[in-house]
């Protein structure tokens, strides 16, 4: 289905602030793991995305 | 009863009939309304029409009728793009799409049935105003043989091997055997995906079959099938169980990935074996010279 916005990175969260920077995202910042999926999931079922996973403690939501 | 006249009736009821023996609806879906049928059915006794009438119009002689018969052939183009519209138009509303290749190829083959049907009503009625109607009955059957075997294209499973895949995890990298399809995020998803999911590897059988498979086309139409049949746990806001077909770019092969409502690795296999070829996707290098010279 068409959706608009594709391929861009909608949202970051993070456990660790340093990990990321720059602007033009929005970075959802979790205290641990559990909060951390809990945010991510949230946020793809409301942005109609998909959760990826950086292996360095940062998930984004990305919509393909 | 006049000579023409039992030409023309025969031929339009062969022609008719063929139409109506090439109308499937199967899992494919398509179509599925009855308007569908009736709109089909419809061009097709018009097709049939015009097919029976050509050779008592020739032999008349009427060569105005002829030239008329030749211009009113055209309006079946039409049906290509009818058929075109109508899928794309649906497809922005389909979860799982079938893809512009696959759209093409029904229409294609749409209109190409017209012809056909032309071609069935034209033989039969000429065979019925030269000899008999009795002759022309076993020439209509011969017809609609012959239209029904030059349907009928290659499919996966004769271009192609079809295998059970392994779904494994390499940290969130989703992978079939060794082809790398996605990154998950979530530990459920991935958990789900380890429960739930089902791979299979196609290996094509020759270059052409490599080169088809490549086609992003041809794997949408392998996977809409697929999904069509078996279902999948893709939702509106959940896309993240989609189902995906990636290659492995060093040995050309394609890994398939699905998470289905109906989860039997055995008809999944057999579902995409029996997957038609896309006639757009379809590979000729093997063809050429130097494909066959690159092949070997």
């Amino acid at each position: 289905m068409n959706k608009g916005f594709k391929g861009g990175i909608l949202a970051i969260v993070t456990m660790d602030k340093d990990k990321v920077t720059g602007g033009g995202c929005p970075v959802f910042l979790a205290v641990d793991q559990k909060e951390q999926e809990k945010l991510g999931l949230f946020l793809a079922r409301i942005l109609d995305g998909i959760v990826h996973d950086l292996e360095n403690g940062v998930y984004f939501i990305c919509r393909h | 009863m006049e000579r023409y006249l039992v030409a023309i009736v025969v031929g339009i009821a062969a022609g008719f009939l063929d139409r109506l023996i090439m109308l499937r609806s199967d899992y494919r879906f398509y179509p599925t309304y009855p308007h569908g049928y009736l709109t089909h059915l419809a061009l097709g006794f018009i097709a049939a029409g015009l097919g029976a009438v050509a050779i008592p119009a020739i032999a008349k002689p009427d060569y105005v009728a002829v030239t008329f018969l030749a211009l009113a052939a055209q309006q079946f183009r039409e049906i290509r793009s009818m058929e075109r519209e109508t899928l794309s138009k649906l497809e922005e509303s389909k979860l799982i799409p079938r893809g512009p290749d696959y759209i093409e190829g029904i229409a294609r083959v749409f209109e190409a049935r017209n012809y056909l049907v032309i071609l069935t009503a034209m033989a039969s009625s000429a065979v019925a105003y030269w000899w008999r109607w009795e002759y022309a009955v076993i020439a209509a059957l011969l017809c609609i043989v012959f239209s029904t075997k030059l349907m009928g294209g290659s499919y996966i499973g004769e271009i192609a091997q079809v295998e059970k895949g392994e779904i494994i995890f390499d940290g969130s990298i989703l992978k079939v055997n060794d082809v790398i399809i996605m990154n998950v995020g979530l530990t459920e998803t991935r958990k789900k995906i380890m429960r739930e999911g089902m791979g299979i590897i196609i290996k094509p059988r020759d270059d052409n079959a490599r080169l088809t498979l490549d086609a992003p086309g041809q794997r949408m139409a392998i996977i809409h099938d697929v999904v069509s049949i078996l279902g999948s746990k893709v939702d509106v806001s959940e896309t993240e169980l989609r189902p995906l077909a990636r290659k492995q770019a060093d040995k050309g092969y394609l890994a398939l990935f699905l998470v289905a409502n109906e989860p039997d690795q055995e008809y999944f296999m057999e579902i995409v074996k029996r997957v038609p070829v896309i006639e757009s996707t379809r590979g000729t290098a093997l063809k050429s010279f130097f494909g066959r010279k690159a092949a070997d």
